[in-house]
């Protein structure tokens, strides 16, 4: 009785996880510019994978596969907050186009800082598809 | 009452490869993201995202196969796929700097 309940407690978390994976690639198919789809990547997606590895060791009840996981769940949590930092900052560089951005570029126009130096001109805010559909219906 | 738990065990039993199928929902919306991608930032970040499901994959994998050696492997993949994603993103801001 007491394994089938761990093995049902491991069930929920791997559906939850698989729930989280789901809605982070909503996310990354829906949401309008690259900042705004890694956004939804990174957290949702820790989260899902996170979910799914703790459900995973959970149902063996090893030891020692528990300490595997709980490895791999804290890696997952260190790294992906910096790997999100690197590949913002990449792509706040690259100049690809922001949506809201409404043709105004706060961090270009604060001189001070050279590390900001090197930030291409940005083209004026994209419009999602979507919104092109809604305007014309206005 | 001993129907339900063996009712319960065989949804157990075939919960991981299940859920190993329904995985391939993300995979494809993850996949499309980075055929169409209008920039390349954002094919970068669909790959970071490939890599969460690709460890969620290995998690699954144990489950169904019941090796443990799959949970190594998933350690292996978010190691790699970090490195990759900083990689990648140290590339991409050079690009734009050059430019």
């Amino acid at each position: 009785m007491m394994a089938l309940s761990l093995a049902l407690a491991a069930v929920v978390l791997k559906v939850v996880g698989l729930i989280f994976i789901c809605l982070a690639c909503l996310g990354l198919l829906r949401f309008a510019d690259p900042l705004q789809r890694m956004h939804a990547a990174t957290k949702a997606g820790t989260v899902g994978a996170g979910c799914m590895v703790a459900g995973a060791a959970l149902a063996t009840g090893d030891g020692f596969t528990m300490g595997v996981a709980a490895v791999t769940i804290l890696f997952l949590i260190l790294t992906v907050p910096l790997a999100g930092h690197l590949l913002g900052r990449a792509i706040y560089f690259s100049g690809t186009p922001l949506a809201g951005l409404e043709g105004r570029d706060a961090l270009a126009e604060k001189e001070c800082d050279p590390a900001l130096q090197g930030g291409l001109p940005r083209q004026p805010a994209t419009r999602r598809a979507n919104d092109g559909v809604t305007q014309t219906r206005q | 009452m001993t129907d339900v738990i063996m009712q319960l065990n065989a949804l157990v039993d075939m919960a991981s490869s299940v859920l190993l199928v329904a995985l391939i929902v993300p995979l494809a919306m993850t996949i499309g993201r980075m055929l169409y991608g209008p920039s390349q930032a954002d094919r970068f970040v669909a790959l970071d995202m490939l890599t969460g499901v690709a460890v969620a994959a290995c998690a699954l994998a144990m489950g169904t196969t019941g090796r443990r050696e799959f949970l190594d492997v998933g350690l292996g993949l978010a190691v790699f796929g970090f490195m990759g994603t900083c990689a990648l993103a140290a590339f991409l801001e050079r690009k734009g700097k050059m430019q």
